[in-house]
């Protein structure tokens, strides 16, 4: 499926907003476990990438050459791209709800070479934005015009490979290398700010020679602006913090930072639908 | 006495060297083949293809993590990345990253981990790769292999880039000698050469041990002991068949690595030996030990990786047969 950028109808977007996050939910609550909060937090940015005509892809040509690659490079967000995947067509809804069981190619984490789709192994943070620059490298070698996107954690901005792929990244002058930080100002045991912060982030970025924009992240309309406003840049690498609420579309775990790599009871499930449906 | 001399081995340039040329020689041949250093193309000699194709040779710097990465996504491309660092600064810096991005992908990357072993001499104990093997062999996907003269590390080359999927392949910067004529070298991954024939003994030896086997082989011969030589190449997948033979018709065999016994090929032989037609066996490598600066014969000395010590060792597993 492909949007023209014309057409896109932010209302439409929202609808599929929600439905992914109902598919997160329904995913981790029957594998009684994951991430469901880390996959909520970036739901609009996927829908923006897939149904916001941002990236170009055929999901009955999965490995087409010349499409953009989305590589997830916070891993443990698998639920969520497993949805925007299953709902953009490139495999079976059905699918979805073998996560994390035995004999199924819907792994806890993404592996590549499993799912159509999925063109990483994440899950150990750090890697993705080494992997994207050396899409890029390739795709110049290849002479063909695709560009990358890799979405980061922002707990896993603390990796040190993630700037060793940044410093790379300006030095070979990677313009269509776009990375995007999913800032929900949380990690596994707390506030980014108290356990390791980030802070001053843009200007960390911009000193490692990066074109940087900021945004709502839940903000459909403004991630799709700012994700065109990057792809004008020329010479540089790019960036997009997208401020994101962990958990978000669900009051009880947007409160609650402990449920990091934890699936909803069934109670819990039950109420965060409604919430989901209102 | 010069490593190979006993056995009448005509000496060579480092191996290091002839990686250089036969890397080249792979760019020529395959336009896919790419090169990703991380600053030490001088000393894996990887450089060779910065000359020659600038355009398909990438320094990615003093940052191995990002380096395997790099290669990963490449390999993604459809590219056949040669990643080549020192194989200490590869495997402890970036073994997350070769586990991930490459092994549990199962990607076709290749990586040259070069410095195997204590003869890169004088460098010292930070550089030189001892734990190389052992930490590959954590990596089930990889294919690893073990060149042992200017031939062989030719076909290796070629034989990693014509093999779909990861391949690890030890260099050292220490010259080898000539084991198989320059045109005559059989390679196949997965098939160990039996370099000499015997049937007292069998010495199992990779690397430059190969060499070293052999002339404690002619030591060996003087007191009348027979030992078959071979030369195992391919550490993953092991040639069962070539080791259950060996065990079968010498009745004992020694395993010779430059390299650390826990782990080393020596331990992963000693299971299919022990799991299938059991025999005395003895183990020559480098004990649970770090070691130091030093030239390399002294090196190989002090620490048991000489001709003497696989004879001696060769000895004992006779002596254990009966």
């Amino acid at each position: 499926m492909m949007v023209t950028t014309q057409s896109v109808n932010i209302q439409v977007l929202k609808e599929t907003a929600r439905s992914l996050r109902l598919d997160i939910l329904d995913m981790t609550t029957k594998a009684a476990s994951g991430h469901p909060s880390s996959s909520w937090s970036c739901v609009e940015i996927l829908v923006a990438l897939y149904f916001g005509g941002i990236l170009r892809y055929r999901a009955d040509d999965p490995w087409w050459p010349e499409r953009d690659r989305f590589i997830m490079s916070k891993g443990h967000a698998a639920p969520a791209l497993y949805a925007v995947l299953a709902a953009a067509g490139y495999f079976s809804r059905d699918l979805l709800w073998t996560l994390r069981q035995v004999d199924s190619p819907v792994q806890g984490h993404p592996i590549q070479g499993l799912l159509p789709g999925v063109e990483a192994t994440t899950g150990s943070l750090g890697q993705g934005l080494s992997l994207g620059l050396g899409h890029v490298l390739g795709g110049r070698l290849n002479r063909l015009n695709y560009r990358v996107y890799v979405l980061l954690g922002d707990g896993e901005c603390q990796a040190g490979q993630v700037w060793e792929a940044a410093m790379a990244a300006a030095h070979f002058k990677a313009d269509n290398l776009h990375a995007i930080v999913d800032y929900n100002k949380y990690q596994e045991t707390g506030p980014i700010s108290r356990e390791m912060a980030l802070e001053p982030f843009i200007e960390k970025w911009q000193g490692f020679g990066w074109h940087v924009e900021e945004v709502d992240g839940h903000d459909i309309a403004a991630l799709i602006q700012a994700l065109r406003a990057v792809q004008q840049v020329r010479g540089q690498p790019s960036v997009i913090i997208a401020h994101t609420v962990k958990g978000k579309g669900v009051s009880f775990v947007e409160a609650d930072y402990t449920f990091h790599g934890r699936a909803l009871t069934p109670e819990q499930a039950a109420r965060a639908r409604e919430e989901l449906l209102r | 006495m010069r490593l190979g001399e006993r056995a009448g081995l005509k000496p060579a340039k480092p191996m290091r060297d002839v990686f250089g040329e036969a890397l080249l020689e792979v760019c020529r041949r395959n336009p896919r083949v790419v090169v990703l250093d991380g600053d030490l193309g001088n000393s894996t000699k990887a450089e060779t293809v910065r000359h020659a194709f600038p355009e398909r040779f990438f320094n990615l710097g003093i940052a191995e993590s990002n380096l395997v990465c790099v290669g990963a996504g490449l390999a993604a491309c459809g590219f056949i990345p040669f990643i080549t660092s020192f194989s200490s600064f590869l495997l402890c810096n970036a073994y997350d990253q070769l586990r991930l991005a490459i092994a549990l992908s199962n990607i076709n990357a290749k990586v040259l981990g070069s410095h195997g072993g204590i003869t890169l001499g004088k460098d010292g104990p930070t550089q030189m790769g001892i734990e190389d093997i052992a930490l590959v062999g954590g990596l089930p996907t990889f294919v690893i292999l073990v060149p042992s003269d200017p031939a062989s590390m030719h076909k290796a080359v070629q034989a990693a880039v014509d093999h779909v999927g990861p391949v690890w392949l030890r260099s050292s910067r220490v010259a080898m000698p000539h084991i198989y004529p320059e045109d005559n070298c059989p390679f196949t991954i997965g098939k160990a050469n039996v370099v000499r024939q015997g049937s007292d003994v069998t010495i199992v030896g990779c690397g430059i041990m190969v060499a070293m086997a052999l002339d404690a082989a002619v030591i060996l011969a003087e007191e009348g002991i027979q030992a078959r030589v071979i030369d195992m190449h391919t550490l993953r997948p092991l040639d069962k068949e070539t080791i259950i033979a060996a065990a079968r018709e010498t009745g004992a065999i020694v395993t010779a690595e430059e390299h650390l016994l826990t782990g080393g090929m020596g331990s992963n032989i000693a299971r299919i030996v022990a799991s299938t037609h059991p025999v005395p066996m003895r183990f020559v490598g480098l004990a649970d030990t770090y070691t130091e600066s030093g030239d390399p014969e002294d090196l190989l000395r002090k620490y048991g990786l000489t001709a003497e010590h696989i004879a001696t060792a060769a000895r004992e597993a006779v002596a254990a047969k009966r």
